[in-house]
């Protein structure tokens, strides 16, 4: 086997031994180099994936030359190397732009162990994508939490602190409920290999044992997901936390627990079961629906910007579960764009706001004050990212509301459909409060005179923006792979 | 007889689960709340431990005449699970250690009243506030 044969298990490996790396450097320089390579070098892994899915179809890899269902096996289809695309894309331009972030908000002694938790959560998070064992998700999803935990309690603020315990127990509780949930779909079938189980599910599938065990996986998964009404750590959490952080855990973390969610319905229990013989599809959808209308209310009300962008995330990820309720292909297609174009969106802003707290030192609505003249690339980024959040054409977030919209309407639920409307009525809101303050008020008197973000933040933020309207326009790459991985979800057991 | 041992351990394994549930709910010292989900996470590995074990199963080690034994994989499993337990806790603790640092407390009420008192200032008198907390 060449080097080649081994990529499915690369992209792991690179960030997971890059983050003792970071720390035995120790140096903070250093540290940030080291991980700034390990994660361009998993994008380019991940990018060589990706060409080899869509050219040959989905990789199987033996961790350990052992067979599945016996060892463990790492499987890479469309739906996974098209996430495991948009995984390593963030923190590779994350890192691009925490050079000078990190310097100035965390203490130098902390920055290599920084740059070691940021490569750990980076691993699991990657791991989650690419395993195909049911038990390993559970291990990667500890792993990338245990390091969030820490990111988050790095922020300035003592807050910082208490809501990462706030997180801490929160995900524990969620990560054991799924161990519960693997554990009686173990009970009852005797493997671990989502594959397999998939083949040994439907034969046992009117058993109280599985019922139980799908109800613990979908609410544990819920809750690593920030679904409505288990979101509650998240605004907390993304608040407090540093500014690269929240960047890299906001277009990240929840995204990665959306493709979770996909694979255990749609690719262990079948949608059939998942969706139609449970009550799921009506769940999520009143759920989703609920989380879209009462996080968008809640941001409109928020004066700090980052903590309204934290409940603009709850809502996002509304929608992406609307889209998963539909239990049509469409709705399965606008699930899996949105996790791809809600990472661009959520990237952009909030590595901005990142630049605004570099440069001005807070991100509340007053900071924003006359901030368009002062910091004018910055806060244009800010606008392209807010269209792109609204769904403004031509921008990626137009293409995920077209496609849910879309969907709605084949199954004749346009009230639904109205609700989504309104909820990106209830953006142009909140988005409109930040340009009103940037560009209609002048900037207060006496403040001190900044200049703008330094380029190493600027770039990153930049190719962000263009990926948004570049993947607004051409949507041949991102809507064929959707369409393709929506397809591989449904047929799977048709 | 011979059903309730099977039987009974799940019944323990309900109890603790249910126990350090209510533990992390109820219990506003944070330390308090770990051992809650050290609890919680406790009855799960018994959990898994229950279900690789066979009525009259044995150890599976490789002997003449054994035929009848217990899966071996729940417990590799969940000496993983242990291992992230540790580290959960682990973590858990060191939060603790710097909450009461920051905090004074590890009491959930008098954390949260600190924080609303550093809220109220902060409301009035802006650019004093700011030049405080700014760099």
């Amino acid at each position: 086997m060449s080097l080649w044969d081994h990529l499915p298990v690369l992209v792991v490996i690179v960030p997971l031994l890059a983050g003792p790396m970071c720390v035995l450097v120790e140096r903070p320089r250093a540290a940030w180099g080291v991980a700034l390579v390990a994660a361009w070098l998993s994008f380019a892994i991940a990018a060589a994936l990706a060409v080899q899915v869509v050219d040959t179809g989905t990789i199987s890899y033996e961790l350990g030359g052992w067979a599945p269902p016996w060892g463990i096996e790492y499987r890479i289809d469309t739906l996974g190397s098209y996430v495991l695309l948009i995984v390593t894309a963030i923190p590779a331009l994350v890192l691009v732009a925490a050079k000078r972030s990190v310097v100035h908000e965390i203490p130098e002694e902390l920055i290599a162990r920084f740059y070691g938790a940021f490569m750990l959560a980076f691993a699991g998070l990657a791991g989650i994508v690419a395993t195909g064992d049911a038990f390993n998700v559970f291990v990667f999803l500890e792993i990338s939490s245990l390091a969030s935990y820490a990111l988050i309690s790095m922020g300035r603020d003592r807050r910082a602190l208490t809501s990462a315990f706030e997180y801490l127990v929160m995900g524990t509780i969620g990560a054991t409920f799924i161990l519960i949930g693997i554990g009686f779909l173990y009970m009852m079938t005797g493997t671990l290999n989502m594959q397999d189980l998939a083949e040994r599910l439907p034969a046992v599938l009117d058993t109280n044992t599985v019922r139980a065990g799908f109800a613990f996986l979908t609410v544990g998964i819920g809750l690593k997901l920030a679904m409505f009404p288990l979101h509650l750590w998240l605004p907390n959490a993304y608040t407090y936390a540093p500014s690269v952080v929240t960047a890299f855990l906001a277009a990240t973390a929840t995204k990665v627990a959306v493709y979770a969610l996909l694979r255990f319905l749609f690719g262990v229990f079948g949608f059939e079961f998942a969706l139609r013989e449970m009550p799921l599809d009506d769940i999520l959808m009143i759920l989703g629906l609920a989380g879209i209308l009462t996080a968008s209310l809640v941001a409109v009300f928020q004066e700090d910007i980052k903590r309204m962008l934290a409940y603009s995330s709850v809502a996002q990820i509304g929608y992406m579960v609307l889209g998963i309720s539909l239990a049509s292909p469409t709705g399965v297609i606008a699930a899996t764009l949105h996790v791809f174009n809600h990472a661009l969106m959520k990237g952009v802003l909030f590595l901005a706001l990142g630049a605004v707290v570099y440069r001005i030192g807070g991100v509340s609505l007053r900071d924003f004050a006359g901030l368009g003249r002062r910091m004018p690339w910055t806060m244009a980024a800010i606008v392209l990212g807010g269209l792109s959040l609204i769904g403004v054409p031509p921008t990626a977030g137009f293409i995920t509301k077209w496609y849910l919209v879309l969907g709605t309407l084949e199954q004749g639920l346009w009230p639904v459909a109205l609700l989504i409307l309104l909820g990106s009525l209830m953006a142009v809101v909140y988005v409109w409060k930040l340009v009103e303050a940037a560009y209609f008020e002048p900037v207060p008197e006496g403040a001190a005179k900044v200049r703008e973000a330094p380029w190493s933040m600027l770039l990153p933020i930049w190719l962000l923006v263009g990926a948004n309207i570049y993947f607004g326009i051409h949507t041949e790459v991102t809507v064929g792979m959707a369409t393709q991985a929506a397809n591989e979800l449904m047929g799977l057991r048709p | 007889m011979n059903l309730l041992p099977g039987v009974f351990n799940y019944l323990v394994v309900v109890f603790l689960m249910m126990a350090g549930f209510y533990v992390v709910i109820a219990h506003g010292n944070l330390v308090k709340k770990l051992v809650g989900l050290g609890l919680f996470q406790a009855s799960v590995f018994i959990l898994y431990i229950t279900m690789g074990n066979l009525a009259g199963g044995q150890a599976p080690i490789v002997a003449e005449d054994l035929t009848l034994y217990s899966s071996p994989l729940p417990h590799v499993l969940i000496l993983t699970a242990i291992v992230v337990g540790v580290a959960t806790t682990a973590v858990g603790l060191a939060l603790v250690v710097r909450i009461h640092e920051a905090y004074g407390s590890v009491e959930e009420d008098e954390i949260h009243a600190k924080d609303l008192a550093d809220d109220m200032p902060m409301q009035q008198p802006d650019p004093a506030d700011k030049a405080g907390d700014g760099e």
